[in-house]
């Protein structure tokens, strides 16, 4: 019974208010544009996924079936953190300049994972006198651990057709 | 053989291409990566005369599938029409030229042209009801009203177009790199199949250097430093390339190297990684497989890695996972990529999974490997722009080893099998 107790107080995860989320989309947008990738992956947890389907994937895209960019389990994430940090990154060293923004942030749900909130987001990338732009959204799911927001996923679809103009995901979006 | 031309023994020397057989050096003048004019003469001499990777069975499986692409600068149908036959056509209207089909891909039995409405049956033939008297009553006797085909050949399960009809078959042409193809094909049980679309991306480099790269021995441990350290860690002990390698000259500008990577293989090599229960999975797989074909090529199905290069531009890389990737110069220092992932029909989930993460950890314009290829592609570009001052490369690694010794996949022999095609194919037959 006690279990039982515990699955249905873990069942839904009430959301807090969407200025709260947006806060924590600034900071996160923060970290990834100053290059703090340990405190961005401080973010995650060990049962948290990361992934980047194909530029105009359909928010149903499962990386199972289909081939992505990225689709990173913590193990994956945390060595994509440590490779950025590491000069041996060519693609990432010397750094590229970031700015990451965020808009239209709504809540669109709650479940036992926890709550689903998504953005829209455009990220300039800058490296070799060229900029690079990724626009679309991220769907996130996030719940309270220990007092503190994580990420239990973070799935970020790219409103475009192809990578014809930036060639490559190097950085986080 | 009349394709293959290349004399084996005897020094060679053009104005780009330097191939000094006595002294055991060869180079490639940076001009050829850099010239508007040789890329131009490079899609007539090349890409216009070549068979060129146009796509897999796998993706058409029913009558009436269609995809859309662009092969080789010109934009493509390939379809299968009402009774399933197999076709390729260029997709424009004869009419006024404008594209007949704009999606992707789907499934359709006529393909109509939204500019002033002419239709075709997906065999090609003209299907357009015009008013009495709007033309000649024998106006299409000679063809002109249907869609354009282009002249289509398969190898196993591989489609390859032509635009020079004059070409000698695919079958000549493939040569003696039908034996990657019949390797993959026999991955499983069933045959292969594409997985989950396509990736599409640029470099910003001009396309020869990603055929160079994509089964270049030498680079892997420098340039794919941060990889080695991950599959270090997921392996749980030391990741080292192969001492022992093959390198196969397939003839007509192909060429593969071939050994025993450290990664995990879906067929059916295991990693620590991928957990004790994968492990018995991926025994299984390999007792399907040793049982299908035998140990000793079960062994270099399984075990052994291949990366190959389908001259001009098709490299099918079976390594930790395995991807068909095909490329092509919109100027000379832009290339697009369009890279897709190979997998064995009817495979679990699980196992589907892991094949894609593998492919995802080294593959791709978000891996751990890819991308650092390309900022190397891209920065030799830059480079290149001092041709004058710097004009040569170097491709001469392991050419002087003696007679009978055997080149190594650290050589460099496989690049200048490509070279060595694609000079006499520049320099005129």
């Amino acid at each position: 019974m006690a279990n039982q107790n515990q699955a249905a107080n873990a069942a839904v995860e009430q959301p807090m208010s969407r200025s709260a989320y947006e806060d924590f989309f600034f900071e996160e947008a923060a970290m990834l544009d100053e290059w703090r990738l340990e405190e961005w992956l401080a973010l995650f947890t060990e049962e948290s996924v990361y992934e980047v389907p194909r530029a105009g994937a359909p928010d149903t895209a499962d990386s199972a079936e289909d081939l992505f960019y990225i689709a990173d389990n913590y193990f994956r994430l945390g060595h994509r953190v440590k490779r950025m940090l590491d000069k041996a990154a060519h693609a990432e060293w010397p750094r590229s300049i970031q700015s990451h923004l965020i808009s239209n942030v709504r809540i669109t749900g709650s479940d036992e994972k926890g709550v689903h909130v998504t953005c829209r987001f455009i990220t300039k990338r800058a490296k070799n006198d060229v900029t690079d732009t990724y626009a679309g959204h991220h769907n996130y799911i996030l719940r309270t651990i220990d007092g503190k927001l994580k990420i239990l996923s973070k799935r970020t679809f790219l409103a475009s057709d192809s990578l014809r103009d930036q060639g490559k995901v190097t950085i986080i979006l | 053989m009349p394709d293959t031309m290349v004399t084996q023994n005897k020094t060679r020397e053009s104005s780009l291409v330097v191939d000094d057989r006595e002294n055991g050096l060869f180079r490639v003048n940076r001009k050829a990566f850099l010239d508007e004019e040789i890329l131009h003469m490079e899609r007539e001499k090349i890409f216009n005369r070549c068979w060129l990777f146009l796509g897999h069975a796998s993706e058409l499986p029913n009558p009436n599938d269609f995809v859309t692409r662009n092969v080789g600068g010109k934009e493509l149908i390939f379809n299968r029409d009402r009774k399933g036959e197999f076709h390729a056509f260029l997709n424009t209207c004869p009419h006024r030229g404008a594209m007949v089909e704009r999606q992707e891909s789907g499934n359709s039995i006529a393909f109509k042209c939204f500019y002033h409405g002419w239709a075709f049956n997906n065999n090609g033939n003209y299907a357009t009801r015009h008013q009495k008297g709007t033309y000649p009553e024998n106006f299409n006797h000679d063809g002109c009203a249907n869609l354009i085909p282009v002249k289509l050949e398969q190898y196993r399960d591989f489609f390859f177009v032509n635009y020079d009809d004059g070409a000698n078959s695919l079958d000549s042409y493939l040569a003696d790199a039908k034996i990657i193809f019949d390797l993959i094909d026999q991955h499983g049980p069933d045959g292969m199949e594409v997985v989950g679309g396509a990736q599409k991306y640029s470099i910003r480099s001009n396309w020869k250097l990603l055929m160079e790269n994509s089964y270049d021995g030498y680079h892997a441990l420098d340039t794919h430093e941060t990889y080695f350290k991950y599959l270090t860690e997921a392996i749980g002990g030391p990741a080292e390339m192969p001492k022992v390698t093959n390198v196969m000259n397939l003839k007509n500008g192909h060429a593969s190297i071939e050994g025993d990577a450290p990664w995990g293989r879906p067929v059916a090599k295991w990693i620590p990684a991928w957990g004790e229960n994968a492990k018995s999975e991926v025994e299984e797989i390999k007792r399907e497989v040793v049982s299908r074909v035998g140990a000793e090529r079960a062994n270099r199905i399984c075990q052994l890695g291949r990366n190959t290069g389908i001259f001009p531009n098709l490299v099918i890389n079976d390594i930790m996972a395995i991807t068909i990737r095909t490329f092509y110069p919109v100027e000379p220092g832009v290339m697009n990529v369009t890279a897709w992932a190979l997998g064995v029909k009817g495979e679990k989930r699980d196992f589907r999974k892991r094949r894609l993460d593998n492919f995802l950890e080294f593959l791709g314009p978000g891996g751990f490997a890819t991308p650092d290829d390309v900022e190397a592609l891209e920065s030799a570009y830059r480079g290149y722009a001092a041709y004058k001052l710097a004009p040569w490369n170097d491709i001469s690694r392991g050419m002087s080893r003696g007679q009978g010794e055997p080149f190594k996949a650290d050589d460099e022999e496989q690049m200048r099998c490509f070279w060595r095609e694609w000079d006499r194919r520049m320099g005129g037959e």
